[in-house]
């Protein structure tokens, strides 16, 4: 259904059931507005967006679009009404633009201007708060709060936080937590963008603030999980200065995790490995890959080494249990981030979502409201009426069911929050499968199956948080039995994961251990610490057998530590390379600041120092020819600064007038300069902004609908057709004693997260958890010391009735399997 | 003929004139406070620095001559670790003084800022800072800036009332 209306004289046939304003703007007509948000819907609550509809003014979010409307936006009496609305918005806002972090780039800013106001003629006093502090991630300046509500509706409505709220009555409203300190959601982030003024800025940009013209923009890809979430990247004078979120209409939309927003710091970390950049001769060494490291590093190191050589720098069940996920990718239809969100009933097996891929956990708990959506739609509400739709929807919720071992973040939005010792998972969901093939089990089993039959867009999502191919398995075979309209999501455990499965079958550490035992000689370690992704038994066997150990990475690791020879490279965020996300999308991610000689990107270092992307990519794609769509064709040059940078003929002229070349990138048609013209390609989109619109809130502008795709199409080209065939796993058996758990953090999942100042400031620290039950029977008490396999335990313990008996929970653990536990002497 | 004649006394006119020709640099010109040439940083009354790297100056800057970084004081206020001008570029038009909303950016009447090397006229904070408020005195853009510093707690600023109370709930 469509209906045809007027606007600014112009008719235009829109689809029925949308809001005017959503429509205006689609439409290229830049209604000003306020508390409207692409992703949070409409509220009503600023009153801005104030339209003449035939004879009356009506505020266009709030209005259905609907038949023979005759819709003028310019017209005096609404342009009066909005005037007048900016004015009493700017009643109490602090003259604070000049210290204020989001000023030239706020949405505020940018609708008083359109509405022309420019002077104060209220004479009272300005009212005002006490602000917060909210923890190393975000400031709190609440005079600028002009109560768009935006803040609090993501936060609660759409995130689940529930630590903030909205407190104090009509002017006096205030928004904050009910005391000081960092915000629990791992999105809140976000707040940064949301807020239309400066009341939530990022601190980690306050602290090396530049304004937002000042700084160039790159287009970057999130390394810190599997989702592959866009970013951009905002360095001046050669340091990161800002992450912001660029968007997908498939994958991260509007908002990312706080993960992302701040783990590309540690490209600028104190702990960043410094020393001279220059190749041994690396003859007859075996090649340790990285799941931390891009497609094109890793490819060059298994060039380099040969392909005899070249293992994975992981433990051989996680190569294949990596080797079998990415397999899957062509068995089933996979789920992107967006398909996530539109899921009518959802089973989770044994992941937990909120810390592995928390942009997916964010996902989730949006198609956890479908039913209330569809209940609300039945009553006749509109779905963009946001507010009226969690009233009309009576609270309902999709089917969700969480099938993990520890309490998890979606609990509640889950009807079945159901927790099972990692090993009965998969026990578990087999049940379920064969309640899908109409065998009778268990009742809790049938009901999931049920529900999930009855569904049009059933979703199974699983992964490697708990090392086990189990649940993957169980997934696959409940995917199958649901038939071709079932999703099925695998998360790996890191961003370059499926990178390094692509390049064909490889062994993992035992592997490369047993071919050192064979012919010993030298072991090359790409970008990992090892450490952190296997038993350090095994590492250290790895460190005896070889006869010198060289790893390239940008940070100072353990393994860089017991290393011979620590050569430092480019971190993910200074280099370009591909990715390849947990759906099979490969994108391409540039480098925030030119290649620099002492911190070379690891494919140049590999390949040879005059290695560009480009001729990279070709001898890549020639080797493996069904990567070939990730070859992209360069595309035109395109600027990386802002049309307004400030400063450009005194910055670095202190002691030298002659002016420098500009900076060029030989892996990407982006320049570091102005020059050049914006790019149509959304892969290369640098500066989104324009005249009028230069804050994030007009994001919508690129947008082919509003929340939908971008236009120019979302970037990215999928590989899921491309991954080598590898057959069902089957788990060990755990063997005795205690059962270690991986305990995961949605703040920190590697050494590169926690390397990032903003992110180690607030990642909670390591725990080590037990059962008060298993306690007693050890003998130990909260606090003890422990050692685990005969190492300490990286903190003491505490105890936790939420852990399974006989289960240990560990954080930095990576799969699960069976540790030797006794108190540290 | 007439012609002739008529220009022998328009300029024979003259010389009765007064000399407007200035012996420049022997006698100074005496220019209006408000010429505009070299530029300065002004301080507040209370001989604080006055700006507080908004960045308005270099954004505003045509030939982008002026380059800001800002950098933040322990006590929460704003400062410009690093302020340049590069007079070799600097066109005098004053728009950066036009745009500093803490009138701490001033145009004054020296002009005489030639020199044989490009390096000195490189203008850093420590030659653009003076000791006084210039033009504008007086003012303190810190009372009347709605964020908190050390010293002046959020509500204590110019026409500003005490926090709001959030658990009163009179209309």
């Amino acid at each position: 259904m469509s209906v045809k209306l007027t606007l600014n004289g112009r008719e235009i046939t829109v689809e029925d059931g949308r809001d005017l304003l959503s429509v205006a703007l689609e439409a290229g007509v830049d209604v000003p507005h306020f508390c409207w948000h692409g992703a949070l819907g409409s509220v009503g609550a600023c009153r801005k967006c104030a339209v003449k509809v035939g004879d009356k003014v009506e505020m266009a979010c709030m209005t259905p679009a609907s038949e023979g409307m005759v819709v003028e936006t310019e017209d005096p009496e609404a342009a009066r009404f909005r005037a007048q609305v900016t004015e009493w918005l700017m009643l109490n806002h602090p003259h604070d633009c000049a210290v204020c972090e989001e000023g030239g780039a706020c949405h505020l800013q940018d609708m008083v201007v359109a509405t022309g106001h420019h002077k104060r003629r209220a004479t009272g006093p300005k009212r005002t708060h006490r602000n917060q502090d909210l923890g190393p991630l975000l400031t709190h300046e609440m005079n600028r709060c002009i109560g768009c509500w935006r803040c609090l509706r993501f936060y609660r409505d759409h995130a689940g936080g529930r630590d903030f709220d909205a407190f104090g009555a009509h002017d006096r409203l205030w928004f904050g937590r009910h005391e000081d300190g960092p915000l629990d959601s791992p999105f809140a982030g976000n707040l940064a963008e949301v807020c239309p003024t400066g009341v939530f800025a990022d601190k980690a940009w306050s602290k090396v603030y530049a304004r937002p013209w000042d700084m160039t923009a790159t287009p970057a890809i999130c390394t810190h999980c599997s989702v592959g979430c866009n970013l951009t990247l905002n360095e001046r004078s050669g340091t990161l200065r800002r992450v912001q979120n660029r968007y997908h209409g498939a994958i991260n939309g509007f908002f990312l995790c706080d993960r992302g927003r701040w783990g590309p710091w540690s490209a600028d970390a104190p702990t960043r490995l410094t020393g001279p950049s220059t190749l041994p001769d690396l003859t007859g060494a075996i090649g340790l890959g990285s799941p931390r490291a891009s497609l094109e590093s890793n490819w060059a190191l298994r060039r380099r080494v040969g392909a005899d050589h070249f293992f994975a720098g992981i433990t051989d069940s996680e190569a294949a249990l990596t080797a079998r996920m990415a397999s899957l990718l062509k068995a089933h239809p996979t789920a992107s981030i967006a398909d996530i969100a539109a899921a009518d009933a959802i089973l989770v097996l044994g992941e937990d979502l909120t810390a592995t891929a928390p942009r997916a956990a964010l996902a989730l708990r949006q198609a956890a409201r479908g039913a209330e959506r569809d209940l609300a739609c039945q009553k006749g509400v509109a779905l963009w009426l946001d507010q009226a739709v969690r009233v009309a929807g009576e609270g309902r919720r999709s089917p969700i069911a969480l099938v993990t071992p520890l309490p998890h973040a979606l609990d509640d939005v889950a009807t079945w929050p159901l927790r099972r010792p990692p090993h009965a998972i998969a026990a578990f969901a087999r049940l379920i499968a064969a309640a899908l093939r109409g065998a009778a089990t268990d009742p809790e089993a049938a009901a999931i199956a049920q529900a999930l039959a009855a569904a049009k867009a059933p979703l199974i999502v699983s992964g490697a948080s708990l090392g086990l191919a189990g649940p993957v398995e169980a997934a696959a075979e409940i995917a199958t039995a649901l038939g071709p309209k079932a999703r099925l999501a695998l998360f790996p455990p890191e961003a370059g994961s499926f990178g390094l499965s692509l390049l064909g079958p490889v062994g993992g550490l035992e592997a490369a251990v047993a071919r050192l035992d064979r012919s010993p000689g030298a072991v090359i370690v790409l970008e990992n610490d090892l450490f952190h992704r296997a038993d350090p038994a095994l590492v250290e066997q790895v460190f005896e057998k070889a006869t010198s150990v060289i790893v390239l990475d940008h940070l100072a690791t353990e393994t860089t530590a017991a290393a011979t020879l620590a050569i430092p490279v480019a971190a993910p965020a200074e280099a370009a390379g591909t990715w390849i996300n947990h759906e099979g999308r490969a994108q391409r991610s540039f480098g925030f600041r030119p290649p620099r000689p002492e911190a070379p990107a690891a494919w140049r270092l590999l390949a040879g120092e005059e290695t560009d992307l480009d001729a990279l990519l070709t001898c890549l794609t020639g080797d493996l020819p069904a990567l070939a769509p990730i070859a992209l064709a360069a595309g035109p040059a395109t600027p990386r600064a802002h049309p307004r940078q400030s400063g450009r003929t005194a910055q670095d002229r202190a002691g030298r007038v002659p002016e420098g070349q500009p900076r060029t990138d030989p892996d990407s048609p982006l320049n570091w300069s102005m020059e050049g013209a914006r790019a149509a390609d959304p892969a290369l989109a640098t500066w989104t902004d324009r005249p009028g619109l230069h804050s994030v809130s007009a994001a919508y502008a690129a947008q082919q609908w509003i929340g939908g795709p971008l236009k120019g199409g979302d970037p990215g080209v999928s590989l899921r057709e491309a991954a080598p065939d590898a057959g069902p796993m089957t788990d060990p058996a755990p063997g005795d004693g205690l059962i270690g758990l991986p305990l995961h953090s949605p703040f920190a999942a590697h050494e590169a997260d926690t390397a990032s100042p903003p992110l180690a400031a607030r990642t909670p620290g390591p725990r080590v958890a037990l059962h008060p039950d298993d306690a007693a029977r050890l003998g130990l008490a909260e606090g003890a010391r422990l050692l685990i396999d005969g190492r300490p335990a990286p903190a003491p313990l505490t105890l936790d009735a939420a852990i399974s008996p006989g289960h240990i929970g560990l954080t930095g653990l990576r799969a699960v399997r069976a540790v030797k536990v006794k108190a540290a002497p | 003929m007439t012609g002739i004649l008529d220009q022998l006394w328009r300029i024979g006119r003259m010389l009765a004139r007064p000399k407007q020709t200035r012996a420049y640099p022997e006698v100074k010109p005496d220019l209006p406070p408000r010429s505009r040439a070299r530029i300065v940083l002004t301080r507040d009354p209370d001989g604080q620095e006055r700006c507080v790297a908004c960045n308005l100056c270099a954004a505003v800057c045509p030939p982008s001559c002026i380059e800001v970084v800002k950098a933040e004081t322990e006590d929460g206020r704003w400062y410009p670790e690093t302020f340049r001008i590069n007079f070799a570029r600097c066109i005098f038009c004053g728009f950066c003084e036009e745009a500093c909303p803490t009138a701490a950016i001033q145009l004054t009447p020296d002009f005489e800022l030639a020199d044989y090397a490009r390096d000195s006229l490189l203008y850093d904070k420590q030659h653009l800072l003076i000791a006084g408020t210039g033009k504008r005195p007086g003012y303190r853009y810190w009372a009347v800036a709605g964020k908190a510093i050390a010293g002046k707690a959020s509500g204590q600023g110019l026409n500003e009332s005490p926090p709001v109370d959030l658990k009163d709930l009179t209309p």
